[in-house]
């Protein structure tokens, strides 16, 4: 099984720790990849607000080379997923802006038929590797822990760019890869809002409520940590949550912030700490430490 | 068939806790869940309380959260939510106080509309019907089409924690005559709109166009907005220089550059904004998780700042 890998602009930068991860992880679930590395940044959506035609033809461009590789692309986030989804789902459903598109990728030489296929790790391990697969992979039963899932916008909506009416499973998939590991699911209102992360150097104070209070519920409703599939939601749930708590009087940052594969690999026995668990701005000792009585 | 809905309860005149309540009900295969609805308070249960009038998704009567998320029950068939006669879980909107069950106080939600003057605004009195072309308003039909159903507001993340923010469906309704070729106003009109409450609230999190039933698309005329102000010379937001050190990053590095976009969008000027960026800097440093000084860059990455630049100026050139 081999993709072409699309990191993203965060696991390079600001959470090495998740591209640590994830390579961890596709080395157990035998996934070869080819980083795409001539890929510019998606934009975020953040550029496509000023430009939306150069946003869709960096992400078509990606795509493009992905095809040239003869490969589908996985992603490790949500925005990222989201946002060439989005430009994706644009082209293929406009054949006129679809060669509009290529006129400009043709000056590179490249061309996008409107095959190619993306995909977060997420949907790989569900679709692609299939949970039963994964869950003989898994070593350790983590039955006992339960796990908050903070999916990250891009990656629920828009529903059909995100082709949910054809795998529908996708609604509902970081909750099934969490149950397979043998933990619970917390059941929380906020798993599907926003992190606050694209306002948070816009409007800080509503950004932290919106960290306080998902943090805060998810610890209410029984959670031990909260498990995201988007880096950028991790940078504000992690990197902001004790001042979000104490300004919102939510208590402590008391909630550590997991990156899926980091949870994905400890359920496959991989050393908490070699997955990075230990970088997280929230404390992860007590945490690590209730994960490593499971093993011994 | 049969159909098995939890509605959500609330009566202030006999208790302040909400209960959710299982009605079992035969309907017809293509019943909507509005149809199932009535039928209950005709057959099962007269003290249930809800709001609709047309029954053809027209007069924006009767949103409601079904399975969690805002619909018109009326356009939302039983089959669609439910294809293995799942139980349905019937909720008023969110962001709204609840009166009874499930009808909402929609006072802020029209106090909105009226905030952002929703009327054309001219220097004149016309005499005659003002008219404007074709061509200049079919671009409009799709916002045009907003039927004040509530559903966006009722999905709203901003709005969530924030009920100050002006919300989608006003700031659709704000853009519908921004963009209105008759209107005088559009200078001082997106000079609010740029300010605390306006269109940088906006979290871009997709839940009201995922939600609208017309297709309004709310997110996407609020972020066009964001644009319109920009033009319009309103450059003293931190929206604004974040969105241009987003794009001064890409077309230079041709990736995110993580530090420069956070100092810049926090303003070179914010002392505290900048203090408080350097305890999270320092707190990931001792963790060994600082971005790099400069981003990893894609390969070959002229190729990215050409068409960055081409682009960019045929952007300009359009507009």
């Amino acid at each position: 099984m081999k993709y072409a890998f699309y990191p993203g602009c965060v696991a390079r930068g600001a959470a090495p720790e998740l591209y640590k991860s994830t390579m961890m992880v596709v080395d157990k679930l035998g996934i070869e990849l080819e980083e795409i590395e001539k890929a510019a940044c998606t934009g975020a959506g953040v550029l496509q607000e000023k430009n939306q035609k150069l946003g869709d033809v960096l992400n078509i461009r990606t795509l493009a080379l992905a095809e040239e590789m003869g490969l589908s692309i996985m992603t490790i986030c949500s925005t990222c997923q989201g946002v060439i989804s989005q430009a994706n789902h644009r082209v293929v459903n406009d054949k006129e802006y679809l060669d509009e598109i290529n006129e400009e990728l043709a000056k590179e030489g490249l061309h996008y038929s409107g095959k190619t296929e993306v995909k977060h790790l997420l949907w790989i391990l569900l679709e692609d590797i299939g949970i039963d697969t994964l869950q003989k992979m898994f070593n350790i039963d983590l039955s006992g822990f339960n796990f908050a899932p903070f999916y990250g916008c891009y990656l629920i909506r828009p529903s059909d760019a995100l082709g949910m009416s054809a795998n529908p499973k996708r609604k509902h998939s970081l909750d099934i890869v969490i149950e397979s590991t043998g933990a619970q699911s917390t059941d929380y209102a906020g798993k599907t809002r926003c992190c606050g992360f694209p306002i948070l150097l816009i409007n800080q104070k509503n950004s932290l409520k919106m960290v306080a209070k998902h943090t805060g519920d998810a610890k209410d409703n029984g959670a031990d940590a909260m498990v995201t599939p988007c880096p950028l939601c991790h940078l504000n749930l992690d990197g902001y949550q004790a001042k979000a708590r104490k300004q919102n009087k939510r208590g402590k940052a008391d909630l550590p912030i997991l990156h899926l594969p980091q949870l994905v690999g400890m359920a496959m026995g991989l050393d908490p700490k070699e997955l990075g668990v230990n970088k997280h701005l929230v404390s992860t000792a007590n945490f690590i430490k209730s994960i490593k009585s499971k093993v011994a | 068939m049969e159909a098995l809905i939890k509605v959500k309860r609330f009566n202030p005149e006999e208790s302040e806790d909400t209960y959710f309540q299982d009605y079992s009900i035969d309907v017809a295969e293509d019943s909507t869940i509005l149809d199932s609805l009535i039928k209950i308070r005709e057959q099962q249960d007269g003290t249930l309380s809800l709001r609709c009038s047309c029954r053809a998704s027209i007069c924006g009567s009767c949103s409601m959260r079904v399975n969690g998320s805002a619909k018109l029950v009326c356009k939302t068939r039983i089959k669609e939510v439910s294809p293995d006669g799942e139980p349905i879980t019937v909720e008023p909107m969110g962001n709204f106080p609840v009166i009874k069950d499930l009808v909402t106080e929609m006072d802020s939600f029209w106090s909105k509309m009226k905030s952002v003057d929703p009327y054309v605004k001219t220097s004149f009195e016309p005499e005659a019907e003002h008219i404007a072309s074709n061509e200049s308003m079919t671009h409009l039909l799709g916002v045009m089409n907003c039927i004040m159903c509530g559903a966006c507001v009722s999905e709203c993340t901003a709005l969530e924690v924030d009920p100050t923010f002006t919300g989608p469906a006003a700031l659709a309704k704000a853009y519908r005559f921004v963009v209105d070729p008759r209107d005088e106003e559009t200078n001082s009109r997106l000079g609010n709109l740029n300010e605390n409450t306006g269109v940088w609230d906006c979290t871009r999190c997709l839940a009201c166009v995922e939600v609208c039933p017309k297709d309004v698309a709310p997110m996407e005329r609020i972020v066009k907005m964001r644009d319109l102000a920009i033009e319009e010379g309103y450059t003293n937001t931190s929206g604004y220089r974040h969105t241009e050190s987003f794009n001064d990053s890409i077309k230079k590095h041709g990736r995110l550059d993580e530090t420069r976009l956070a100092l810049e969008s926090t303003g070179l000027l914010n002392i505290s904004g900048l203090i408080d960026l350097a305890k999270i800097g320092i707190k990931s440093l001792l963790k060994g998780k600082l971005p790099p000084i400069l981003p990893h860059r894609p390969k070959d990455m002229k190729k990215v700042t050409s068409i960055a630049e081409r682009l960019d100026n045929q952007g300009s050139e359009e507009d």
